[in-house]
């Protein structure tokens, strides 16, 4: 069945992009994660503009990580305290980067610079994760236990404010970093950044595990909330349509993902997630580096009368 | 500007001239609608070339030229280069006010239909339509073969938004004729003029206007003028959207 969707311009199959969603929802759902890295390349490939497919992801991420927040929230698994300073940087981070993604876009510099975004980050990201399961892996194998954390460099700095719910004690200064961070790069490339911010809170931050993934996707649903306002507000991009066929498919893949990744045990599900963050960084360097069938592309600055 | 200029001067001389035949034409359909699974059509244009007394007996071989434009927008064209081993956009040339939809169609090919000055000055053909670029300060069309202007045409013509054909415009009698005009499926919204020129022996003779529109209808055009005129208000719609579904899912899936 063909739908016209109003924004991106074009009419897609809506069982394509139904199907699309359900699958990076069962991906999000098996490894915990909101798939914006898998939602937005896979727009992109089939035509749809990338500046669409960035502003229409970052609604389908609200959506599905609004539906993990909430059953988190029931189960008592998120701090507020911290939620709410991660979301000081958060905000500012996707003011910034909406405000990047116009100036980019104006240059004509933005497809780029979203693919660049891309494979720097998920094959740097990508071979972390794979590297870093693949010594877990072993260590199981081996009977071996896991190293001990230690306190780090982030850990001496000043401004520091005590975390109940997390039970840690630690200065906000790298928890705001972290969320400017992670609201600059989720609103270029329509990611919600679970798939960073969780190993940076874990392995940075010490933040324990029962409260990482919960105050986690809050931070996701604010920044990916107000990224859908400003781009809405600013570029006129988000396409409703398209944003709502990808819930749907997105929620509903999501559950049978997390039963899926119940059954898998965490080193061989880092291991996996590794390899498919990086398939998807190698796939955008290929593009980039190979010459294009065609040097020219065509830009409409908007028709009058 | 004197171009211009140029043109109206020839037009009203040949006035005189023009007032011997009279070009009646007309569309099929003088509104298309947009619908959501809207995937192309084809409007019919018809219509007669009229004599009358003025008109000379042995005159009865006639050219016809129709051009199809659509609303003007303007548009960059930009050209890859490689740098650093990637490619990345590195010129680029703007084009002004050009139409969003071109075609022209002839009953003959049309170098055979007039002389290459009578085609430029009634911009026949691709290469004769004037594509205004900005050149730095400067406002003006430039050679057919600039690698710009023709990107531009081989992009648009691939899309089915441009497009030349000497032999699209049919003469039933020799006074009758029609064309049709194809309408791919992202074809942009407004206005589209249609213009019907009329030569004989290599010389324009005279020429008529018609018009007609295409709307998009329903859900989407709502959606789309909503989210162009009230940026804030569909923002929180979708907003509202994305919670409202989200909230939804872990009702329906909810395990505890």
């Amino acid at each position: 069945m063909q739908l016209y969707l109003p924004i991106a311009d074009l009419p897609v199959n809506v069982f394509l992009v139904l199907a699309m969603g359900a699958a990076v929802g069962f991906v999000s759902g098996m490894f915990g994660i909101g798939g914006g890295f898998l939602m937005t390349p896979l727009l992109i490939f089939i035509g749809i503009t990338p500046a669409v497919a960035v502003a229409s992801v970052a609604s389908h991420i609200a959506a599905s990580s609004f539906s993990g927040a909430l059953s988190y929230w029931r189960r008592r698994a998120i701090d507020p305290a911290l939620a709410s300073v991660l979301l000081c940087g958060g905000v500012t981070g996707t003011a910034l980067g909406v405000w990047t993604f116009t100036q980019l876009r104006a240059l004509g510099q933005l497809d780029l610079m979203i693919a660049l975004s891309y494979v720097v980050l998920l094959t740097t990201v990508g071979s972390l994760m794979f590297s870093e399961g693949l010594r877990a892996l072993m260590r199981t194998r081996r009977g071996a236990l896991p190293p001990r954390r230690t306190h780090n460099w982030i850990h001496g700095l000043p401004l520091k404010m005590r975390f109940k719910r997390s039970k840690i004690y630690l200065s906000v200064i790298p928890v705001v970093v972290v969320g400017i961070v992670i609201g600059f790069i989720g609103a270029i490339m329509g990611i919600g950044g679970g798939f960073i911010l969780v190993p940076v809170m874990i392995y940075l931050l010490r933040v324990p595990t029962s409260t990482v993934i919960g105050t986690s996707m809050v931070l996701t649903l604010v920044t990916m909330l107000f990224a859908t306002m400003l781009h809405a507000v600013t570029n006129h991009l988000v396409d409703a349509v398209l944003a709502l066929i990808l819930m749907v498919g997105g929620v509903t893949g999501a559950q049978f993902g997390a039963r899926a990744g119940q059954k898998i045990r965490g080193e061989q599900l880092r291991l996996l997630l590794g390899l498919l963050i990086l398939s998807v960084g190698v796939r955008f360097a290929i593009e980039l580096v190979i010459q294009p069938s065609d040097l020219f592309t065509i830009r409409e600055l908007g028709v009058s009368g | 500007m004197t171009r211009a200029l140029l043109a109206l001067l020839i037009v009203l001389l040949l006035a005189g001239a023009a007032r011997a035949e009279r070009l009646i034409v007309s569309v099929s359909n003088h509104r298309v609608t947009v619908t959501p699974n809207y995937s192309g059509e084809e409007l019919v244009l018809f219509g007669s070339v009229e004599r009358d007394a003025a008109t000379p007996p042995d005159r009865t071989a006639y050219d016809l030229v129709v051009t199809v434009m659509g609303p003007r927008a303007d548009m960059v064209t930009r050209r890859k280069e490689r740098t650093f081993g990637i490619w990345i956009n590195t010129d680029y040339r703007q084009f002004l006010q050009v139409p969003s939809y071109l075609a022209l169609f002839a009953n003959r090919p049309f170098d055979a239909i007039t002389s290459p000055e009578i085609a430029r000055r009634q911009q026949i053909g691709l290469n004769n339509v004037l594509l205004t670029q900005r050149v730095g300060g400067d406002y003006a069309d430039v050679v057919p073969n600039d690698a710009f202007r023709s990107a531009f045409i081989r992009l648009r013509t691939q899309r089915g938004l441009y497009r030349e054909d000497g032999s699209a415009v049919t003469f039933l009698t020799p006074t009758l004729f029609r064309t049709g005009i194809p309408l791919p499926a992202e074809v942009p919204i407004g206005t589209y003029q249609i213009e019907i020129k009329l030569f004989a022996n290599g010389a324009f003779i005279g020429k008529t206007e018609t018009a007609f529109e295409i709307v998009k209808v329903g859900f989407e055009q709502f959606v789309a003028t909503t989210a162009r005129q009230n940026g804030f208000l569909y923002g929180l719609a979708t907003v509202a959207m994305a919670l409202m579904t989200g909230w939804m899912a872990s009702i329906v899936f909810r395990k505890d």
